[in-house]
């Protein structure tokens, strides 16, 4: 059996497997609002995607955990209706809205039914353009934000984030939780809610995808309906995000039996001309699947963990490259001494040709597989809009990992890895581990 | 009119018009069940193989022992190196993974249509031909023991939930940790694997279920090709696990832990699941926990709790009625700022009466029943998620006509029959009431 398998493996390496079955069209409705849509009647319901450009890290001075407020508000009343009588009238019409905020973007996430569409629309619209942040809504969700604070306080995970992001970028934006802390949360007012709505919700900003059961024509007219009064104008973008970690290791003594470990340097802009040799690199070195180098010499070879990766984080206004571990207390400064020890294997001598291939065929066979239902196409429709990709980048994406080479990984691991600037956020109670600073 | 234009992008386009549900069942002469769900809509396949077999079959003292084969299977055959499984998966695109409960245990890849019958090779060679080198499984071993760190120990609601777990079940091993007891994970041996292996793993044990852009009769022949060969197993006996004697008293426990930071209330009910051909009742326990804790502004604890008396931050009601064995029906609660559980319990207790009191909102349960018809619509756009519902349920004991009835037998439900079942399972002498809290404050040193 193993040749059988083997030389079938071998067989279909050279075939490239299935391609995404998408048509994306380019629409832009009556009232010159844009969008692109990917049109397929089989199901009927619509999958809508909208995105707003800045999120949380448009917060005022002072007034961090506005923008996640606000939008945790969205849903909670809007024109005539108090929240439960929002509440009930889209679960009336099976509808499902869903406002997120993260650091550099808020979205809506809306799959409506085709049989009531109109009717849905509306009442997205009444969410975005005429909410109503009552009084009685604003404490009853500052008060689930303030718990959501208080569980991070003491969940190992979130203040390795917390404490990495703000020895990297101090006060700027991106150095606090996007929450905000439980005091200046308990600060905000009415009025602060309303200036982080002004700030974020504004048509400069916006970007759309749709799929499923609609066409241009009524895509139009719903964008028209649905964003009819929306400001032309929203806050000014922040600038860069300055970087300002070096190497060593933070640690935060906490108590529990297995060590979290959050690692990171500076990144790699999404738009610089080495992103697809860095991001190949980094599948090689700390992906998701079990051949990669991370995963096989922490969890395969030494059983120090369930699970380790690292992954670039190209974000608006600053890029890292991170990655986490967790481990027993007594194992866990082994973990890092192997994950040190592979980041300047990686930094030192790159890539092999067997890697590279293995790598690239994965990457190349699983891209496709992401375009599996009507939501998920429209969550990376809008991805690629927001990072000024054009629809034929699905097309071209995969002859781009092709064109990685060898000498391309290694000239851009010299570059982009650092390993005497990994630094490693540490909390929990680890043996033979100490702050460097 | 709108200015459209169309870029076009031109992909190869597959798509044949097919419902997405489409749904073919049929069982190889060796007993391995086989359904296909078609959905043509991309050229991507979703392959399982599921085991009627999880952690309440398990041998007394070998908790955890169902997951950590689940681990070695990964670990290569006769005629497939160790983490070869996988790098064969990778190299033609594809991700795989696996998953053990209670009940089943499942195995399964994402990958392009046209590599299915390769998948089918791979899952019908480890399903007879493991092989285990002994520093493998030691390795392996530490890795399952760091899962139950990041899962459980390193998580207080997660140490909460198994403690009144074990507390809910008197007999069934349901009351036992799928990932295992620590003391027990520790003494877990090659031979228990193996063991276990020989025992369960055999074609009249497991269902395939292969989900995608596919042809049944080009699966059943790839199906009798790949798996139709192998011996069933002569000695799977029926699954009969040790079953609860009739509960009789209510059960109250507190865990504390420093690292609590939220407290919470949390109650669980014994409660019936589904059964073939009988899955009324489980589907008003389905209505019972949308009504009662569905959507937090609009169900009766959220109502009542979050709105009017502010005495809960967060309220929920959950059943999951797919299951072999007895399952629970739950209520969670986090109190509001300056509500000790005490008062929330009496609060929800409070509700609870109303409610039995005045019985159903008919406006909301009109409401639910669109939406549980909708779910129906939304769900067809998942073909994984459709893949899962089938291969949970027959390994739990149901059919496909089961499966294929259910969203019928979830429109049949009238509001008499959700207080029917209302009154049956909510009763406190088969319930387990957690406090989940922090230790009292420290009494200061100095209290000037």
């Amino acid at each position: 059996m193993i040749r059988f398998v083997a030389s079938l493996a071998l067989a279909v390496i050279v075939a490239l497997p299935a391609r995404a079955a998408v048509e994306i069209q380019d629409v832009t409705s009556p009232g010159g609002i844009g969008a692109w849509l990917v049109e397929d009647h089989e199901i009927p319901f619509v999958a809508l995607e909208i995105r707003f450009k800045g999120g949380a890290s448009l917060d005022a001075p002072g007034k961090r955990g506005a923008t996640n407020l606000m939008t945790a508000l969205l849903e909670e009343g809007a024109a005539d209706m108090e929240s439960r009588a929002f509440a009930r009238a889209r679960d009336a019409l099976a509808a499902s809205f869903r406002f997120d905020v993260g650091r550099d973007a808020l979205s809506v996430s809306a799959k409506m039914l085709t049989e009531n569409r109109d009717q849905a629309v509306e009442l997205l619209r009444q969410a975005l353009l005429e909410p109503r942040f009552d009084q009685e809504a604003i404490e009853r969700v500052r008060g689930q934000v303030i718990s959501n604070i208080q569980s991070d306080a003491k969940d190992p995970d979130a203040i390795a984030s917390e404490t990495f992001f703000r020895l990297a970028f101090g006060d700027a934006p991106y150095g606090s939780s996007i929450d905000g802390t439980e005091e200046s949360v308990q600060a905000l007012t009415r009025d602060d809610l309303l200036d982080a709505y002004r700030g974020v919700i504004a048509r400069d900003r916006l970007y759309v995808a749709a799929v499923g059961d609609i066409t241009a024509e009524e895509l139009g007219a719903l964008m028209d309906r649905l964003f009819d009064g929306l400001p032309a104008q929203g806050a000014p973008m922040p600038g860069p995000a300055e970087y300002r970690l070096g190497g060593g290791t933070t640690l935060v003594p906490f108590d529990t039996p297995q060590a979290v470990a959050l690692f990171g340097q500076e990144g790699m802009d999404r738009d610089d001309p080495d992103f697809f040799a860095a991001y190949v690199m980094n599948e090689i070195l700390g992906g998701s699947g079990f051949g990669a180098r991370l995963m096989e010499e922490v969890r395969v070879k030494r059983g120090l963990t369930y699970g380790v990766y690292s992954y670039l984080y190209p974000m608006d206004h600053a890029a890292l490259m991170m990655g986490r571990v967790a481990s027993a207390n007594a194992r866990v400064a082994e973990a890092i001494s192997v994950i040190r020890d592979e980041w300047a294997r990686m930094e030192e001598a790159g890539v092999t040709e067997e890697e590279l291939d293995k790598a690239k065929t994965y990457l190349t066979g699983a891209y496709p597989l992401r375009f599996d239902g009507n939501g998920p196409i429209a969550r990376i429709l809008v991805g690629m809009q927001m990072e000024g990709l054009t629809p034929d980048y699905i097309v071209t994406r995969n002859d781009k990992i092709n064109a990685v080479s060898v000498e391309d990984i290694r000239r851009v691991a010299k570059d982009l890895l650092q390993p005497e600037r990994l630094h490693f956020v540490v909390v929990g109670r680890p043996e033979g581990l100490d702050s460097t600073n | 009119m709108p200015s459209i234009r169309l870029a076009l992008v031109a992909l190869m386009l597959l798509a044949l018009p097919a419902r997405a549900d489409k749904v073919t069942g049929f069982t190889l002469d060796n007993g391995m069940e086989v359904v296909v769900i078609e959905d043509h809509r991309a050229p991507v396949v979703v392959h399982m193989v599921w085991y009627r077999v999880g952690a309440a079959d398990e041998p007394p003292g070998k908790s955890g022992i169902a997951h950590f084969l689940e681990h070695l299977m990964f670990k290569g055959t006769e005629n497939v190196g160790p983490g070869e499984f996988s790098r064969i998966v990778e190299a033609n695109g594809g991700s795989d993974n696996a998953f053990t409960s209670w009940d089943q245990t499942a195995y399964f890849q994402r990958v392009a249509a046209d590599r299915l019958g390769l998948m089918m090779s791979l899952e019908a060679d480890r399903m007879t031909n493991l092989t285990l080198a002994d520093e493998d499984v030691q390795t392996e071993r530490n890795v399952i023991l760091e899962e139950r760190n990041q899962r459980t120990d390193n998580d207080p609601s997660a140490l909460f939930s198994e403690q009144r777990r074990a507390a809910q079940y008197l007999n069934h091993p349901y009351g036992i940790p799928v990932i295992g007891w620590r003391q027990e994970m520790e003494g877990l041996t090659k031979a228990d694997a193996l063991k276990f292996y020989k025992t369960y793993y055999a074609p009249n044990d497991a269902v395939l279920i292969v989900a995608g852009d596919v042809d049944p009769d080009e699966v059943r022949a790839l199906a009798e090709e790949h798996y139709g060969a192998i011996e069933p197993s002569a000695d799977l006996q029926p699954r009969a696990r040790p079953q609860e004697p009739p509960q009789l008293a209510e059960r109250r426990l507190t865990y504390t832990d420093p690292r609590v930071a939220q407290p919470a209330l949390v109650r669980s009910y014994l409660a019936p699941e589904r059964d073939p051909g009988a899955q009324k009742k489980a589907a008003a326990l389905t209505y019972l926990a949308e009504l009662l804790g569905g959507s937090g502004a609009n169900s009766v604890l959220g109502d009542k709790l979050e709105y009017e008396t502010r005495t809960a931050l967060y309220t929920s009601a959950y059943y999951y009625g797919t299951s072999l064995d007895d399952t629970t029906f739950t209520l969670a609660l986090v109190p509001a700022e300056g509500v000790s559980l005490e008062e929330a319990e009496a609060a929800l207790d409070k509700a609870l009466a109303e409610f039995m009191r005045d019985g159903v909102d008919q406006q909301l349960f009109d409401s639910l029943k669109t939406q549980l018809r909708a779910s129906e619509i939304y769900a067809r756009d998942n073909i994984q998620g459709l893949a899962r519902r089938y291969g949970r349920a027959l390994t739990s004991g149901l059919t496909v006509a089961d499966v294929q009835a259910w969203p019928e037998v979830l429109q049949s439900i009238t509001p008499q029959d959700v207080m029917a079942a209302a009154h049956e399972v909510l009763n406190r002498e088969h319930a387990v009431t957690g406090y989940l809290e922090r230790p009292a404050a420290e009494p200061a040193e100095v209290t000037q």
